[in-house]
């Protein structure tokens, strides 16, 4: 469906992802209107059935992202975050969710063009995805 | 009952966002009882229409929809405390840099904001009261980095009656101040304003300082922080050197001099240089023949003190302090690898202005004659280049050093008085004087002592008949030109100090794109690093010169005063709670735990289940999404309260 708006639920660590959105926001970097962010402490509170959750509720696509590894504010939580998605990312086709529309990425507090980027070309992957392309 | 307020910062939502509509909007979701949109939600008037609100409609929890929460949640959390309501019963929505900033289209950006709010709503709707705790705070604070901006900040510190230990990497305190000649704009002797500071550290009976030392770990969170410091073995007893320098005299073995920026030899062990405090020697192994399989013990036989001792070992000591400055300072940037027409280094008499203030100073290798390094000529022409891995997007160093168009006008203006027929010329971009009577200094470096100023950037360096030809462009005349200088001296820009990225690691705070300390907030929180009880001073957080190097340190000290003055600390109250009906006690909750803030209990009845020791518990939320039947959960950001926004966003 050409033209149709995609939402994306993002989970963002108040440290490093979501100050990096908001350095995004001051740079004042325009990105898609369909990003809608969910301030979490860190990604290791992320728990996966919340990422199902999103997908069962109708998201077009979830993102998770908190801080590079060796950078959590927490030490480790992006580590265990790291080890819960990537098996999540692999059990979604099973479920009948195509993988183009999880990803998990790091975003430091001053990495604002890097955010804009990834809101960007996710938002365009998960249009290809319904277009069927 | 629930009230929601819109704010419009100016126009900075309003521009973008239809703060009315999105009112309107929020005064028909559900519980709601007051909508409003304010011009200023954060001003005394916006606090003062929550308040009103509060009171008139009976309301018990607020959602405000305005900038991000990174900026103001802890206003609003007052604001509600002096309402009368508990301050955790508030939501914030971020519809400023997450919306009307990153919008152009009005109706988009709308739909949006109203989605965020309905998201709150929800999300608030399973709040509850929260109250934080106490807790006891070290009192001693710990100071990183002995340069103007630390030694400023540990003397601030300990005049409140705090103790403070200093933690040095290099052998003496002083930084990079201690080896410039004058300062700008005041033109007064470096060394003069530096070494009674210097000596004030040593004598102080509150501030302990550990030099050739650095932060090895750091446990802990503010107004307790346990932190290992390691000092590093110099084979030198620092109780027993009397900084005498008979061992650099003697010693055989020669070494980089780096208080002299490279420009001349020491040795391997020897004293950093002669105003150094602590003003003993030390040995660096990896230039003594002892170390490197030679024989050679003179040192050793010819201290008076005894002092020398190879096998001196690395020591690291545990110290526990309530809060911490960072005040690392800056490093040099190597312009050799991306300047290549510059000569990469290969000629001896292009040198940068941090060697040039070696050659200006008194006790520099020269002892403050200007004499150029390849033949120990005086220079008459003296080229300065500005902006030399600054305010260049080719080197890929777009930032400005902030210092260096103020250097250099003085360092010319110095030279002048050095050699009084010379003549300097001054390559620039732009002169950047903004600091108070900064323009009359550059002003007087032109019309009293001379220097010509030319607009436009170097393109070559290179040698003939024994000079060298500076070529670059004049792009006010529109012209090219061509100096024939005797000595160049290039502005090398300003980088982060080596190692910072990996103390800023350890100490959980964050570092900015060109690799500085980052501030949590330019206006707000400029003094604050990302984690709770952590403080910069100085270069350490970007480039900048003296005067505001030293009340930055002021300001960070203050911080410090401030937070560990009433000896007790305010605890979050948003950490993990267990329900103990729902625990298994399967501990999957303390397998994850980054700070061991989950313990056993024992129940009446036998059962054993998890508890969360507050006192540790840092509000990561990990065990949360860990715990199979759902018994634990972070207060702030329950699974209620996650999936009530998840659900909202989605409809
Ligand atoms: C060529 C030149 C000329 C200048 N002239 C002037 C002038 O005339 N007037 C003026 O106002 N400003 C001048 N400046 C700027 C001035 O040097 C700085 O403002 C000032 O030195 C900053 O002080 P600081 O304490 O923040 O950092 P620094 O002086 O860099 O001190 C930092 C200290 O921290 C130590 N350190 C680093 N990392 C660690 C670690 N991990 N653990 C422990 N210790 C560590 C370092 O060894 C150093 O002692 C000049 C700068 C240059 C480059």
């Amino acid at each position: 469906m050409p033209g149709k708006d995609v939402k994306i639920v993002g989970f963002l660590c108040n440290w490093c992802a979501y100050a990096g959105a908001d350095m995004a926001g001051m740079a004042r970097m325009e990105q898609p209107a369909g990003m809608r962010i969910i301030r979490v402490p860190c990604s290791g509170r992320v728990d996966p059935l919340l990422v199902l959750k999103a997908f069962q509720e109708g998201a077009d696509g979830v993102l998770v992202s908190g801080c590079h590894p060796g950078d959590c504010h927490y030490g480790s939580g992006n580590y265990l975050a790291r080890r819960r998605l990537e098996l999540l990312g692999r059990m979604l086709p099973a479920l009948g969710i195509e993988p183009e529309r999880f990803h998990y990425t790091w975003v430091s507090a001053s990495e604002g063009a890097r955010w804009a980027e990834i809101v960007n070309t996710f938002t365009e992957a998960i249009k290809d995805v319904d277009e069927g392309s | 009952m629930l009230g929601v307020f819109i704010c419009q910062c100016g126009t900075n939502i309003s521009a973008t966002v239809d703060t009315g509509a999105v009112a309107a909007a929020a005064a028909g979701m559900r519980g709601v009882a007051h909508a409003e949109s304010i011009q200023y939600t954060c001003s005394d008037p916006g606090q003062a229409a929550i308040g009103a609100a509060v009171r008139e409609k009976r309301l018990d929890r607020i959602v405000i929809a305005a900038c991000s929460p990174r900026m103001h949640e802890a206003t609003f959390r007052r604001a509600l405390e002096r309402a009368g309501l508990n301050p955790y019963m508030m939501e914030m929505v971020n519809i400023r840099e997450q919306c009307s900033w990153i919008h152009a289209d009005t109706g988009e950006a709308t739909m949006k904001a109203v989605d965020l709010v309905r998201k709150a709503v929800a999300r608030i709707r399973a709040h509850v009261p929260l109250q934080g705790g106490k807790t006891a705070a070290v009192r001693r604070a710990l100071v990183i980095g002995g340069g103007i901006a630390g030694i400023r900040a540990a003397l601030d510190i300990s005049a409140a009656g705090i103790p403070v230990t200093l933690v040095e990497k290099s052998p003496s305190i002083g930084g990079n101040m201690a080896r410039l000649d004058k300062t700008f704009p005041t033109l007064d002797c470096s060394s003069c304003i530096l070494t009674p500071l210097m000596v004030e550290i040593k004598q102080h009976d509150h501030i302990e300082l550990m030099t050739n030392a650095e932060v090895d770990d750091v446990r802990g969170l503010v107004g307790d922080f346990q932190i290992d410091i390691r000092r590093r073995s110099t084979c030198v007893d620092e109780e027993k050197c009397t900084g005498c320098m008979i061992c650099q005299e003697k010693c055989p073995a020669p070494a980089p001099d780096d208080f002299n920026a490279g420009l001349c030899q020491s040795k391997a062990i020897s004293v950093a240089f002669p105003q150094a405090v602590p003003l003993v020697a030390s040995l660096r192994k990896q230039y003594c023949r002892r170390f490197n399989g030679g024989k050679c013990r003179l040192c050793q036989k010819l201290c008076p003190a005894g002092a020398v001792d190879y096998g001196q070992e690395d020591e690291v000591v545990s110290r526990s302090f309530g809060a911490v400055v960072a005040a690392t300072g800056y490093g040099h940037y190597d312009w050799t690898g991306s300047y290549p027409t510059f000569g990469k280094g290969l000629y001896p008499d292009v040198i940068t202005s941090a060697q040039y203030e070696r050659l200006l100073s008194a006790s520099g290798p020269t002892g403050g004659l200007i004499r150029r390094p390849s033949d120990g000529a005086e220079p008459r022409q003296v080229a300065f280049v500005s902006c030399v891995g600054s305010r260049d997007e080719s080197a890929g160093r777009p930032q400005c050093c902030s210092v260096g168009c103020m250097y250099t006008a003085k360092q010319a203006i110095l030279t002048k008085e050095h050699i009084p027929d010379s003549q300097s010329y001054i390559f620039y971009i732009d002169m950047r004087a903004g600091g108070k009577n900064y323009e009359e200094f550059v002003r007087r470096a032109q019309t009293r002592y001379g220097a010509i100023f030319i607009r436009g950037r170097v393109g070559r360096i290179f040698p003939r008949r024994g000079k060298l030809v500076v070529m670059g462009t004049d792009t006010l005349a529109g012209d090219q030109v061509e100096i024939e200088a005797d000595l160049v001296v290039l502005a090398a820009g300003l980088t982060a100090a080596p190692g910072a990225g990996e103390l800023a690691r350890k100490l959980n705070i964050a570092c900015d794109e060109t690799g500085f300390m980052a501030e949590e907030h330019p206006k707000l929180r400029p003094v604050e690093a990302a984690a709770a009880g952590v403080f910069l001073a100085g270069a350490c957080q970007g480039p900048k010169d003296i005067p505001a190097t030293v009340a930055q340190a002021g300001a960070a000290a203050a911080k410090v005063i401030g937070l560990l003055s009433r000896g007790e600390l305010e605890t979050s109250p948003m950490v993990s709670a267990v329900n103990p009906s729902r625990c298994a006690g399967c501990f999957k909750c303390r397998d994850v735990c980054p700070f061991g803030a989950i313990d056993k209990d024992r129940l009446a009845d036998g059962l054993v289940t998890a508890r969360v020791i507050e006192s540790l518990c840092r509000g990561c939320g990990i065990c949360n999404a860990a715990c199979p039947p759902g018994a634990i959960s972070l207060n702030g950001y329950t699974d209620k309260q996650l999936l009530a926004e998840l659900v909202e966003v989605l409809r």
